[in-house]
Formats: C-alpha cells, sequence, structure tokens
C-alpha cells in the first residue's frame, strides 16, 4: 500500500502522552500537525527518522509504502526532512550541497551528475547556481537549494519541521507553494509541522494535534 | 578596574611567553657554542651518535601514528555515539581517564604487558607453557609499538573532551540528522558534514598532541624503545648526565627536536588541507559510505575501549604489586598481601607525596587567580582577547619541554634558584596555566551576564558582583580546573626534574626513577599515589559543590 501510514504509533515522557496517531497519509497528500511548542510536535518528527532520544517510551509502527520502517536507521529509511533552518553545509558550494543529496546510484558519472544539478536549479529559479557559496545566497534562496537537495535524495516521504516560520511574508507564500507544488507533483506523502494556520490551510489536507485530535482553523 | 585586575593578562602572558621563549633562546645557545666557541661542534658530536638516525625515526613515527589513530579513535568514538545511549557512559568515563598522570599510566601499561607482567601470567603456563619469563622484547620493543600503545591510551580521552566541547558550535546532531536522513552512513555523514567545522576548533589540541606524543620523555623513558630512544628521552639522559660534557649535545639535540616538531608541524597542516579536499570530492560523489559503519563502528568500538581496559587494569597493577608478598611467574595473584612495601617506603613516600601536593597547590592557586582576573578583566571590558591568545596559550603545550626546559635550567642555574622549590612551581604553572585557562574560560563565559547587571542596579559595585555572585554561582567549573591544573603539576615530569636539579624529588619522578630498577612494589606504592592526588583533586571538586549547593536545587542540590 503506497502512502506513510502511522499505525497506533504512541510516543510517552514518564506518564506524560506526547504523540498518540493513528493516520495513513497518501501520495500526494499532506497531513498538517499543529500545536503550541512543547506540544510534542518534534518528538514525532524524530520518531518519523529515527532520531527519539531512548529517554521516550514508544509503542506502533511507521509503514512507508507497505515496508515497516519502525525499526531502520535514519539512513535507511527514505524519509527527507526540511528544517526550520536550511542547515546547508557552509564548506561545501550550493552545487556540492545538490551533490550530497544526490544519489551515486542515480548517476555516477561526474558529468551526469552536474548536468543533474544544474537541471534541477534550473527547475527551482537558481539556473547557474552550482559554484556559489551557500552563505552568498538570500533565504529564498538557501530554502530552495535545501528542498532541492532533499529531492535529490529521492525520498519517499517528505517532512516538514516547520520550514516556512523564518521566511518573510511574499517569500514564504512562494517557497510554500513551490514545496507543496514539487511534493504532490513526486506523489510524496508529507507530514507537516506548524504553528500557523496560513500554513495548515495552504496544505490543504487534515490538520491535527500531536495526540489525533481534529484542530479546526 | 585595580591595578592588579587591568595588569593580570599582561603578567599571564608574560607568564607563559617568557618562560618559554627565553628557555628556548637558553638551548639554543650552547649548541651554536655562543658562550664558549661559536660554531656547529656540537651538532657534529650530535650526528656522530650512531643511535642519531633511529632516535629522529622514532620522535616521528611514535608521534605520528599515535597522533593519526588517536583522533581516528575519538572522532569514530564521538561519531558512532552521539545521541545514542553509549554515549554517557564514555562521557563519564573521560574525567577518570584524564585524571591518571601520564607516567603512572605509563608503569600501570608497563606491568600489564612486561614479559613477566598481568597478561603473560594470565596466559601461563596453560596457553603459553611459559614457567618463567619468556625473553621477549614486548615492552620496550624496538618499533615503539608500546609507547604508540600508551600515547593512544592517555591522548584519546583528552581528544574526545576537546571534541565534545568543540561540538555545540558546529550543529553537529541537525547536520548529522540531515545526513543520514538523506542516507549516509553514521560515519560518514560525520566526516562529510561535521568534520569540517569540528577540525578548525580541534586543530590546536591536535598539534598539542603531535607535538606531545613526538617528544614525551617520561612515557618514553617508560614504555619506548632504549637502543635508541626516542630523542627527546635520549635529550634528557644527556641534559641530566653528571659529569656535563654531554650539555652541548643535548642543547644540539634539542634543537633538532624543534625543528622536527616544526617541521611535522607543518607537514600535518598540507595533510589537512589534502584531507578536507578529498573530503569536499567524497561529499561530492553522492556516494552514502553505508559500508563504512559495519566495518568502522565495531573497529572503533573495540579501539576506544582496549586502551580504557588496559589502563584500569594497569592501574589496578600498581595497587596490587604495592601490597604484593611472594608473588612467583606465572601465579596470577601474589600468595600473601602485606603492608611492608608501604611501612618501609613511609619516610620517601610522604616526603615525595608533600613535595607534589605542595607543588601543585601553589602552583594551581596562583594559576587560578591570575586566569579568573584575566577573565574578569575581559568581562569588565567587554571584549574576548584575540585568537593569538589563545596560540599563546598553546605555546607550552606545543613547543616541545626538551627544547625550552635545558635553557631554563641553564637560567635557573645561573641565577641561582635552580633546586629551589619556588622555582620549580613556576616552573610547573607554565604548563598549569594554559589548562586551568582552556578548563575555565568557557563556563566563565557562560555565566549569565543579566545577573551581574541585576547585581549592580542592585547598587552592588563589580568586585562585589565577583566576589559574591559570580565567584560562588560558579564555584563547580573553578574547582574542577583547580583539579585539572593540580592533576597536570602532579604530572610533570622534566621541570621537576631539570629546574629541580635533582634536589627536589616528587612522586612523578621517584616513579621514573624507580622504573628502570627492578622493584615493582615500590613502583607500584609509588605509581599509586601518583594517581590518587588528582584523583581526590577531582572527588572534592565534585563533592565540595555539592555539599555548599545542597538547598539550592538551580545549582544542581537536591
Amino acid at each position: 500500500m503506497r502512502g506513510l501510514t502511522l499505525d497506533a504509533l504512541t510516543i510517552r515522557q514518564g506518564d506524560q502522552p506526547l504523540v498518540s496517531l493513528s493516520v495513513r497519509v497518501a501520495p500526494g497528500e499532506v497531513l498538517t500537525i499543529m500545536g503550541a511548542s512543547g506540544s510534542g510536535k518534534s518528538t514525532l518528527l524524530a520518531a518519523l527518522i529515527g532520531t527519539l532520544p531512548a529517554a521516550f517510551a514508544w509503542t506502533g509502527r511507521i509503514v512507508l509504502n507497505g515496508t515497516d520502517v519502525t525499526r531502520l536507521p535514519t539512513r535507511a529509511r527514505r524519509i527527507g526532512i526540511l528544517f526550520q533552518d536550511d542547515v546547508l553545509f557552509p564548506h561545501l558550494s550550493v552545487g556540492g550541497n545538490l551533490g550530497f543529496g544526490l544519489s551515486a546510484r542515480r548517476a555516477a558519472r561526474r558529468s551526469d551528475r552536474l548536468a543533474l544539478i544544474d537541471a534541477g536549479l534550473a527547475e527551482v529559479g537558481l539556473a547557474g547556481f552550482a559554484s556559489r557559496d551557500p552563505a552568498t545566497l538570500s533565504g529564498g534562496q538557501r530554502a530552495r537549494v535545501a528542498l532541492l537537495r532533499t529531492l535529490l535524495a529521492e525520498p519517499q516521504a517528505l517532512l516538514l519541521d516547520e520550514p516556512f516560520s523564518r521566511l518573510d511574508a511574499t517569500l514564504r507564500v512562494q517557497i510554500r507553494t513551490l514545496v507543496l507544488d514539487r511534493a504532490r507533483a513526486l506523489g510524496l506523502p508529507v507530514i507537516l509541522v506548524t504553528h500557523d494556520p496560513e500554513d495548515a490551510r495552504a496544505a490543504g489536507g487534515p490538520v491535527v494535534s500531536p495526540l489525533g485530535e481534529k484542530v479546526s482553523l | 578596574m585595580g591595578p592588579l585586575l587591568r595588569l593580570a593578562p599582561r603578567l599571564t602572558i608574560g607568564l607563559l611567553a617568557v618562560p618559554v621563549l627565553a628557555g628556548t633562546a637558553g638551548t639554543f645557545a650552547p649548541a651554536f657554542g655562543v658562550m664558549q666557541e661559536p660554531g656547529l661542534d656540537a651538532f657534529r658530536s650530535l650526528f656522530d651518535w650512531p643511535g642519531i638516525k633511529g632516535a629522529i625515526w622514532l620522535s616521528v613515527v611514535t608521534g605520528g601514528v599515535a597522533t593519526v589513530l588517536a583522533l581516528l579513535i575519538s572522532l569514530g568514538l564521538v561519531a558512532s555515539l552521539i545521541g545514542r545511549r553509549g554515549f554517557g557512559a564514555v562521557q563519564r568515563l573521560l574525567s577518570p581517564l584524564l585524571a591518571v598522570p601520564h607516567a603512572a599510566a605509563a608503569l600501570g601499561l608497563a606491568f600489564l604487558i612486561a614479559p613477566s607482567g598481568w597478561i603473560a601470567r594470565a596466559l601461563s603456563p596453560w596457553a603459553t607453557g611459559w614457567t618463567t619469563p619468556p625473553d621477549l622484547l614486548i615492552l620496550n620493543d624496538p618499533a615503539g609499538i608500546a609507547l604508540i600503545f600508551g600515547l593512544i591510551a592517555k591522548e584519546t580521552p583528552f581528544l574526545v573532551l576537546m571534541i565534545l566541547a568543540a561540538l555545540p558550535q558546529t550543529d553537529a546532531a541537525r547536520r548529522l540528522t540531515v545526513a543520514t536522513s538523506l542516507g549516509y552512513g553514521r560515519l560518514a555523514g560525520f566526516a562529510l558534514t561535521v568534520l569540517p567545522a569540528l577540525y578548525v576548533q580541534l586543530r590546536l589540541p591536535v598539534y598539542a598532541v603531535l607535538a606531545y606524543g613526538m617528544t614525551t620523555v617520561d612515557m618514553a623513558l617508560v614504555l619506548g624503545p632504549t637502543l635508541p630512544p626516542t630523542l627527546s628521552a635520549q635529550v634528557t639522559l644527556w641534559a641530566t648526565d653528571p659529569s656535563l660534557t654531554e650539555r652541548a649535545t643535548a642543547a644540539a639535540g634539542a634543537v633538532v627536536q624543534l625543528a622536527l616538531v616544526v617541521g611535522v608541524l607543518g607537514a600535518w597542516r598540507l595533510g589537512e588541507a589534502g584531507a578536507a579536499r578529498l573530503l569536499r570530492h567524497a561529499a561530492s560523489t553522492g556516494r552514502r559510505g553505508v559500508i563504512w559503519d559495519r566495518i568502522g563502528q565495531p573497529v572503533v568500538l573495540t579501539a576506544g575501549l582496549a586502551p580504557a581496559l588496559a589502563l584500569g587494569a594497569g592501574l589496578a597493577g600498581l595497587a596490587v604489586w604495592s601490597v604484593a608478598g611472594l608473588w612467583q611467574f606465572p601465579d596470577a595473584l601474589p600468595q600473601s598481601l602485606t603492608p611492608r612495601t608501604w611501612q618501609q617506603a613511609a619516610p620517601d613516600l610522604w616526603r615525595a607525596t608533600w613535595a607534589s601536593a605542595s607543588l601543585a597547590a601553589a602552583s594551581t592557586a596562583i594559576a587560578l587567580g591570575l586566569v579568573l582576573a584575566c577573565l574578569e578583566a575581559e568581562h569588565r571590558r567587554g571584549q574576548s582577547p584575540g585568537a593569538g591568545v589563545l596560540w599563546l596559550l598553546y605555546l607550552p603545550l606545543i613547543i616541545p619541554q626538551v627544547a625550552f626546559l635545558p635553557g631554563l635550567q641553564m637560567l635557573a642555574l645561573v641565577a641561582g634558584v635552580q633546586g629551589d622549590w619556588l622555582a620549580v612551581a613556576v616552573a610547573h604553572l607554565v604548563f598549569v596555566l594554559p589548562y586551568v585557562f582552556l578548563s575555565l574560560a568557557a563556563p566563565f563565559r557562560a555565566w549569565d551576564p543579566r545577573i551581574a547587571v541585576q547585581g549592580a542596579a542592585l547598587g552592588a559595585r563589580p568586585a562585589r558582583v565577583f566576589w559574591r555572585l559570580r565567584l560562588p554561582m560558579l564555584l563547580a567549573p573553578v574547582l574542577t580546573a583547580a583539579a585539572v591544573g593540580g592533576a597536570v603539576s602532579v604530572g610533570q615530569y622534566l621541570p621537576t626534574l631539570l629546574i629541580g636539579g635533582g634536589r627536589i624529588t616528587t612522586l612523578t619522578t621517584e616513579a621514573i626513577a624507580l622504573s628502570s630498577g627492578g622493584n615493582r612494589r615500590v613502583i607500584g606504592a609509588y605509581g599509586l599515589l601518583q594517581m590518587a592526588l588528582p584523583a581526590l583533586g577531582f572527588a572534592l571538586a565534585v563533592a565540595l559543590p555539592r555539599m555548599v549547593h545542597a538547598n539550592r536545587r538551580g545549582m544542581g542540590g537536591t
């Protein structure tokens, strides 16, 4: 079955339940998780990518396109993530950052890799940026490079950890549209974590709290 | 700001730079015959010594190999364990391992791996068939493997500590998450995304480890080869030769040793650039390097654990020997236990313990006062020192001890203070100061400045804010820095030997002096005390703040 399924996923810290979700996110669909800070949003993301500290007790399963990834290490899950900050690697050029994402299996020859990177940059409106130092980019440009880096690794699902909250209002709409359109076009199940109702409305899918309660916007 | 506070930074810089520079000059002078006949006779006699090539080679190989391996192990350990359960255990192991002086560690390892040591006893006679200690050069092996092993055991905890201190500034956790979520293995992801930022901060500690590894004297005398020994060990033997005829040769050897360190550091710098280029290239190929985790993690965990276990077993060996009655080969344990060694050596042990403790207390107290004054002056001026000061702090750790201590010894002789207790304490201070500063600077600067503002708003002068607010709140890090300083002082071998001129005997100089003889029981007693003194310091640094802040939950009490 295609899509990302959280099968009775519950996470507790001591006696405190932080996350309780049973939901399936279909390919191209966006599930929005909303809640105040400290409500378990980042705990959920950590559980989904496999970096949950041992102090948390959890039960349930995470199934991605029919594969149970619950016990797989982060690197084997094929779940991409975009953080609030872009986390571009400052010692690599823009092209170097993208090459880091682009799998060697998809393209091994140097010329093929550079062609794919250039094509990707052109698609997000950054043609010719490969040799640039990431530190010289604007916030919007950096966000696009981060998105492209994640997508070049060909993830099977996409997690968004408030990736638009650092951008100013106009840019925010632009980048949000770009990210959501690309994810839909690639048929990726997306989980968006945010505290901004505007993000949730734009995502268009169901909106729930980390404990699975319906949130009305 | 009072004049004392204003002068403190300059005074501190002077106390670090003057002995190192004057000592180096004092070493260079006799090497070139400046005071008698200027010329290169000293170098001629140095290169006439048949062991010179071997000694140079050993210095480069033991220091270089130990540094590369210790760096790889410590980076691999941190990369494998970040965010995992074992990480806490490794962090808790660090302080006790760091507190063990180099000499005690070397002696413990020697007891463990010697042909008549614990490992041979444990395997004999059932596995080896040995009923007498075999005639094997396991210890003091000509290739320096035992020395390399000892260096790795002592330097890995230091590098891990330095990595942990630098990690928060590298955004390591998130970069590693990004890398692994893109499909990279932990080790590959760490090397490609975290290491480049991390290494910038790690560079000076690595240089210090490399310089120390190439030039250590006490560890080389215990674990290293003998025919020839490492260059620094030979220089020390010449410099302390009672006949004084080899002083010029020793000076020439010290100059060569300094040139070697500078040369190897230069080569290392080139290697850094090459490695950085290699990593950038590897990052752009998109290979996920998952296989490195499968091979690398077990190797790194074993390589990290084995030296720690060996060190622990070696130190236990020191303790058992010090109370051993009759203990024949290949018995794993002595037939009886007796306090006789301690009783017989008690007066000497007391004297050496007192010398070690008083030197440590004096040098640490001065260092602590200076460092606190420097940091407070920096706080009140509102500006932190530039990168140059950091280099200066590392100067005594990177310039080899044998390159400037013989010169300092000569200056002390001329000034008539050789063998003077205070002169030895000042020599210790040169090495204690940097460690106290490095240990205290981060917590001191991280102190919440709003508390000072609040204090001032309540009418307190800066001095009152310092003594009544800042110092009490920073009690734990101040005591930890003091414990670090005390441990560094207790561990000093060459400064005590050369500036003390044989008249000041500490636990360390006596343990090393005894190590060439065969009396393991007495060596065990000295080694044990040498280890116990810093351990006591660290125990107090943990216990005292808990007692003082016992009913203050905001200060870690309960």
